[in-house]
């Protein structure tokens, strides 16, 4: 099972004829995923390290039948217009790693998205990972490094920085905690699958036992984590860090989601929910690998 | 700055036909007296600055007539707000006030569309009047692309208790301001207070309106200098860093100074993250360790090693710090080594005066961690570097160690070359230019600079020295990644024959008024 991306997982990359396309989906293909084409404008009929390019995500749909996610890797200012394609033509999960994606850009995709019933995860994201089965982005950067870093087992990750996904994986699995997806949700404030969307999908999901996040200051995702806890949405144990204790009220620490705005979205307010909904949230992120392997074994 | 001064505000307020009173900028007394002048009768003075509770500060004054405005602005302009001068009012109307209200245009993370909120009880914030009294709050979420309809924004003024002619004007303002807020795609744009006033008219007395940074880039219009939300005016060496970035689209640089005017023996060091949420963390493991950092820093989405360089170098013109520590998530995707290029150039260069603990985890970690430590012992202070299996706590825990044990160094020269070359080959970079005299190359045995460059597009010639192996024009436009193995490998393994000039427009102005070498 695992969440989001499997072993017959089919991909399309968008953009795949640009320099990070290219290099991502070899990166993506050498870890095991299945991706049958990719789609740039203007490029059809060539290949790019034998996948077949197609100009629109339709021609490559019709070309090879079914595709379950699209992973789109062009500039900011084009993120939008590729979204839309891909939402258009019905592909369940479209994940937009380009970074600094104009918000009322995003609010589009999500409307379209909403409208035609599929996800989307980011932007700003590292991508997904389900270990040995398949990665959606760059997560690892190195189809060996994700081999060594990443091992099998039950908990998921769900992490709102794409560094820290990684860093929660291999420290997890370092302490002998293996896991099953690895998701980073993006950096932004708005995103298609937020924590609360990722948490859903870990507790319908039979391969994983418990959630690791990662989560910020800013925003209201964390908190929302809590409320399903609170309602018994979420039922599988959650061992959280908070990043940004240090921060400052009105300051963007690079993140986009990254800001405490008129009381909003503090380190305090997000402990205390996700505390008071009963998961174990630790005060330093290298406590976080024995915590969990606490409430894995125990 | 990525929030709009309130007069700029104003300004598009007015272009989607909100009312706003008759003011004007000023940035003296004596254009304070001519503004009051021009705009009649009674005026307010208001301090254009980044700050909440203006009117408590002594930021907001009343004047009669042009020379009371006059002396009010002379006041106001001799404030400090925080660490920074108001250099700038806005002198404007008095308008005659019947009641004040709320409405503010946000976007809603939960969801992810764009928010209506009002308020029937103007004035003081938002949230403060949503715990207060809930029931003069009301939010209508909207279509991101179809405008605001008018009968909604009617009826959720209806259900906060205004009626009638008020009520319809409401509205109307509410349906501009959503627009407005699409056009320069604010992530959010409040007017408080929106005003009724006694003659039966709804004018927007002050505004906040924050734009999406990364849509600025679409709004020249706007004339956004530093498109950041920092929390303050840019400084001077924000100006700089955002000048860098600006100019290189390849990976991210952002910096913002959180502290200044710090002295050595105060426990400030300087902060060099890579990744948001690696950094959050690293700057948590400071703190608990009882530092405070200068700023904020975060060089990610695999920047060049040139890039990294001009963020230390940006970072080292902070005087006073105690220590240099960097640490990103310790498990990056990115190839760890151009960072530990970036930082050997600008330690060197400065020199390099208090210890420096760096955690380089992730691919290429272990080249990494050699290349940071190895080429750096000549520096007489301490360099430490760690990969993924070290975590950020016990990184931090080091640098309390060295900060407590350091002593400073002897006088050093930086390694900056500032003689020319005697015999120079040079070639321009995608952001620089990279020197080598060949008098020195012709004494290196190691010949280090043409197996190390990373993206292998130096070799030997007949004459054994190393010369471009594709054409000037290809190194300029990106073959050259500015990996800066020519220049660190080669001061290290070779005769030290190769340079790389990167300038950083403005730095050595700024460090030279500052007193600093």
């Amino acid at each position: 099972m695992a969440i989001l991306v499997n072993e017959s997982t089919r991909v399309l990359v968008q953009g795949i004829s640009g320099r990070e396309g290219r290099a991502r989906a070899k990166l993506m293909r050498e870890y095991g995923t299945t991706v049958v084409a990719g789609c740039t404008p203007g490029r059809g009929g060539e290949t790019v390290d034998g996948v077949p390019v197609y100009d629109t995500v339709l021609e490559a749909i019709e070309r090879h039948g079914g595709i379950d996610a699209s992973v789109v890797f062009v500039p900011a200012p084009q993120v939008k217009d590729a979204a839309l394609e891909s939402i258009a033509a019905g592909i369940g999960l479209t994940v937009l790693v380009g970074d600094r994606v104009p918000v009322w850009d995003v609010l589009e995709i999500a409307r379209a998205a909403a409208r035609r019933g599929v996800s989307f995860l980011g932007p700003n994201t590292l991508g997904c990972l389900s270990v040995g089965k398949g990665v959606l982005g760059m997560i690892g950067g190195r189809a060996a490094s994700a081999r060594a870093w990443f091992k099998a087992g039950k908990v998921g990750v769900a992490s709102r920085s794409g560094g820290m996904t990684s860093s929660t994986g291999y420290y997890l699995s370092r302490a002998g905690v293996g896991l099953s997806s690895l998701v980073h949700v993006g950096g932004d404030g708005i995103v298609g699958l937020p924590l609360p969307a990722v948490a859903r999908l870990f507790e319908a999901d039979p391969d994983t036992a418990c959630i690791a996040m990662f989560g910020e200051i800013g925003g209201s995702q964390e908190e929302q984590v809590a409320e399903m806890m609170t309602r018994g949405e979420v039922t599988k144990p959650v061992v959280a860090y908070i990043g940004g204790r240090a921060a400052t009220s009105g300051v963007r620490f690079s993140h986009a989601g990254a800001i405490v705005e008129g009381g909003r979205g503090t380190h305090e307010a997000k402990v205390a929910a996700l505390r008071g909904a009963g998961a174990t949230v630790v005060d330093a992120f290298d406590a976080l690998p024995a915590a969990v392997a606490r409430v894995v074994e125990g | 700055m990525a929030r709009l001064a309130e007069s700029q505000g104003k300004q598009v307020l007015a272009s989607v036909g909100i009312a706003v009173p008759r003011g004007q900028v000023a940035r003296s007394a004596a254009e304070a007296v001519e503004a009051a002048a021009r705009v009649g009768g009674a005026v307010v003075v208001k301090a254009q600055a980044a700050t909440t509770s203006r009117a408590a500060q002594g930021l907001v004054r009343m004047a009669a007539d042009p020379a009371a405005a006059g002396d009010a602005a002379a006041a106001i302009l001799a404030t400090q707000v925080g660490a920074f001068a108001v250099t700038e009012v806005l002198v404007e109307e008095r308008v005659a006030i019947a009641t004040e209200r709320y409405a503010g245009v946000i976007i809603d993370d939960r969801r992810r569309c764009p928010l209506l909120l009002v308020s029937a009880r103007g004035g003081s914030g938002i949230e403060e009047t949503a715990r207060a009294h809930p029931e003069a709050v009301a939010e209508l979420p909207f279509d991101a692309v179809e405008a605001l309809p008018q009968h909604a924004a009617r009826e959720l003024w209806r259900r906060v208790g205004v009626h009638g002619e008020e009520q319809r004007r409401l509205a109307d303002a509410c349906v501009r301001l959503g627009r407005a807020a699409r056009q320069v795609e604010a992530r959010s744009a409040e007017i408080n207070p929106l005003v009724f006033t006694a003659d039966g008219k709804v004018v927007a007395l002050d505004c906040r309106i924050t734009l999406d940074d990364a849509a600025v880039f679409r709004h020249p219009e706007l004339g956004i200098e530093v498109a950041r939300e920092l929390g303050h005016l840019p400084t001077e060496l924000e100006r700089i860093a955002w000048a860098v970035e600006r100019d290189d689209y390849r990976g991210t640089f952002y910096f913002l100074q959180m502290k200044d005017g710090f002295a050595r023996g105060q426990r400030v060091v300087a902060f060099h993250g890579a990744g948001g949420g690696g950094s959050m963390m690293a700057m948590d493991a400071l703190q608990s360790r009882g530092f405070t950092v200068a700023n904020f820093c975060d060089t990610s989405g695999n920047p060049p090693a040139s890039k990294v360089y001009r963020a230390a170098r940006v970072l080292l013109s902070q005087p006073g710090v105690d220590g240099y520590f960097g640490s990103g998530s310790g498990v990056a995707s990115q190839e760890q080594f151009h960072s530990a290029r970036g930082l050997v150039k600008a330690f060197l260069e400065e020199p390099l005066a208090v210890p420096a603990v760096v955690r380089l985890g992730g691919n290429g970690e272990e080249k990494a961690i050699e290349i940071l430590t190895g080429y750096t012992r000549s520096l007489g202070v301490p360099v430490e570097c760690y990969g993924k299996d070290t975590p950020v706590g016990a990184c931090a825990e080091r640098l309390a160690a060295l900060v407590a044990s350091a002593a400073p160094p002897g006088p050093r020269a930086g390694a900056r070359r500032t003689t020319p070359a005697t015999e120079p080959y040079s070639f321009a970079t995608p952001t620089g230019e990279i020197t080598y005299d060949h008098a020195v190359c012709a004494r290196c045995e190691s010949k280090a600079c043409v197996g190390a460059c990373v993206p292998q597009i130096l070799k030997l010639s007949e004459a054994g020295l190393p010369v471009l192996a594709v054409t000037l024009e290809e190194a300029k436009r990106g073959r050259c990644t500015e990996c800066l193995a020519c220049e660190v490998d080669c001061r290290a393994l070779g005769a030290g024959g190769g340079h790389v000039e990167l300038p950083v427009p403005g730095l050595d102005e700024y460090r030279a008024r500052r007193g600093m070498v």
